[in-house]
């Protein structure tokens, strides 16, 4: 009871003692009443602080990325007028997916919708640069891609930090403070991609389409349908048909179309496919890991891994997938070194597959999925 | 992606208002400390509020100013050089560069200074060097 006095004593000494102690009582009592009543308001407050940090550099990214694509088109594309205009409706370009509450035949829908989109951009970028070559308005469409992707993901980070300042809501500011680590790593993946994409420098993602080309450099090529090229490469005793997009341009072509044509125009008698690609790394695998399993390896919408499981389900032919890890950033980024040195390894991995999973004299088809910037045949 | 050349987006910019302010603070704190020297002998007691004053401003102007700087320069996004590989097939003779626009993987270039044989680029990369790569605990 005796403490209790004392400590009584102690919190309400304001009339006595020096006046440095009695400010600092005060101060004191100030900041449990302001932490108690505003510590909510005054956390928002930080967070919104950082949140607006990071629009700041989502800001400046966005910047560059517009001045990249403009300054690009500028210096390829030779446009008679100023392209600013045109480059910045082409920014809040977008794309409405098909209806999913019938999901049957939904596939085909997203794939038409995807063509149109295509086209459109193509025409857009015709338009743009009317100087360029095929290999560099690919770059360029890539480019005013990549451009988009910034401007877009600056857009939705502003929305939420305004909607957030507005509403004062805890919990609005609170989502997008937590995701905000990751969207700045894909923002900054996409503003090394712009140069990437502008220059025509091979990206991470193009590891699976540098396999191939390794693979068919040297033998005849023809293309297949839509934007891909084949060669018939002779491969311990088997005769591989090795599929890649087109390059050098920014291009990803559409490999399910190809497998099937491939498959078709051999009449299913295809012995194994093995599709290879760049694939997501976890935290804490090395970059350039080279790891096999089965199925289509493909990313993008989904309508070309649906019509490569399609096919192979009609012919029952097996699929073979060898991934090459990287994360999101060496994906669009120029490709490393560690990635460019497991294109090699990935051939073996392939041998490997080849001699243990087909009999000599067999047909099958090694796929290269990716984006082949900067690479050729 | 950018050297800092030609910024004109408003976020790399240093509001001069800000800036203003920040001298402002500097330069009262630095008068609170000549103050504080002339006031020593007069008035020590009142020189020791002063000089506290001064260091307190001069601490806080130099730390705003260095964030500052500091958020200019996180703004930068650093583009490592790509080297292009250049490889003569015939007598294997191999030379390095820096990537130039239009190389691309396979692509025929000038021919081999040994065997006048057309050369091929070989390889396009970058290279990165990881800060502080080695795990803190066995993963």
């Amino acid at each position: 009871m005796a403490a209790l006095f004392v400590l009584k004593d102690q919190l309400f000494q304001l009339p006595g003692g020096d006046i440095f102690s009695q400010i600092l009582t005060l101060i004191i009592y100030a900041f449990i009443f302001i932490s108690i009543f505003y510590g909510q308001r005054i956390q928002l407050y930080i967070m919104l602080r950082e949140v607006e940090g990071s629009l700041y550099k989502l800001k400046y990214i966005r910047d560059e990325g517009r001045r990249i694509a403009i300054e690009t088109i500028k210096e390829i594309g030779k446009p008679q007028t100023d392209p600013t205009a045109r480059v910045d409706r082409f920014l809040e370009y977008f794309t409405i997916t098909p209806q999913s509450l019938d999901p049957a035949g939904i596939v085909w829908k997203l794939e038409h919708i995807l063509d149109v989109r295509d086209a459109r951009f193509k025409d857009e970028v015709r338009l743009l640069a009317p100087a360029a070559d095929e290999t560099q308005a690919n770059n360029l469409e890539n480019t005013l891609e990549a451009a988009m992707a910034l401007n877009y993901i600056y857009k939705v980070i502003r929305h939420y930090y305004l909607l957030g300042k507005k509403t004062l809501s805890l919990y609005i500011i609170m989502q997008i403070q937590m995701i905000l680590p990751l969207v700045m790593r894909e923002a900054e993946a996409y503003a090394s991609a712009l140069k990437a994409f502008a220059y025509g420098q091979p990206i991470g993602d193009g590891v699976g389409a540098l396999v191939a080309a390794k693979l068919m450099h040297g033998y005849p090529v023809r293309k297949v349908p839509k934007d891909c090229v084949v060669a018939e490469v002779p491969l311990e005793g088997r005769t591989a048909y090795v599929i890649k997009a087109e390059g050098p341009g920014g291009n990803v072509g559409k490999p399910g179309d190809a497998i099937k044509t491939i498959i078709e125009e051999n009449e299913g008698k295809i012995a194994n496919i093995i599709m290879i690609d760049a694939a997501l790394k976890l935290e804490g695998e090395e970059v350039g890991e080279v790891a096999e399993g089965v199925g289509a390896a493909i990313g993008g919408p989904g309508v070309d891994q649906f019509k490569i499981e399609e096919t192979i389900l009609k012919y029952r032919i097996p699929i073979n997938a060898v991934i090459i890890k990287e994360d999101i950033g060496d994906a669009v980024s120029p490709m490393r070194k560690e990635i460019f040195e497991a294109a090699d390894k990935a051939i073996e991995r392939i041998r490997q597959v080849i001699l243990e999973r087909t009999k000599e004299g067999d047909k099958v088809i090694i796929a290269g999925v990716g984006n082949t910037i900067g690479i050729g045949q | 992606m950018s050297s800092g050349k030609g910024n004109t987006s408003p976020a790399a910019r240093v509001s001069s208002f800000v800036l203003l302010i920040i001298f402002v603070t500097l330069a009262l704190a630095l008068a609170a400390l000549v103050l504080a020297i002339y006031l020593y002998n007069t008035a020590p007691e009142v020189a020791v509020y002063w000089l506290l004053l001064g260091f307190i401003g001069l601490a806080l102007s130099t730390y705003v100013l260095f964030q500052t700087r500091q958020r200019i320069l996180r703004l930068r996004i650093e583009t490592p050089p790509i080297t292009t590989t250049i490889e003569c097939r015939k007598c294997g003779f191999k030379s390095v560069r820096e990537f130039q626009r239009g190389d691309y993987i396979f692509k025929e270039v000038e021919p081999c200074q040994k065997c006048n044989e057309k050369m091929i680029i070989t390889a396009i990369y970058r290279e990165v060097r990881e800060r502080g790569k080695t795990p803190s605990f066995p993963y």
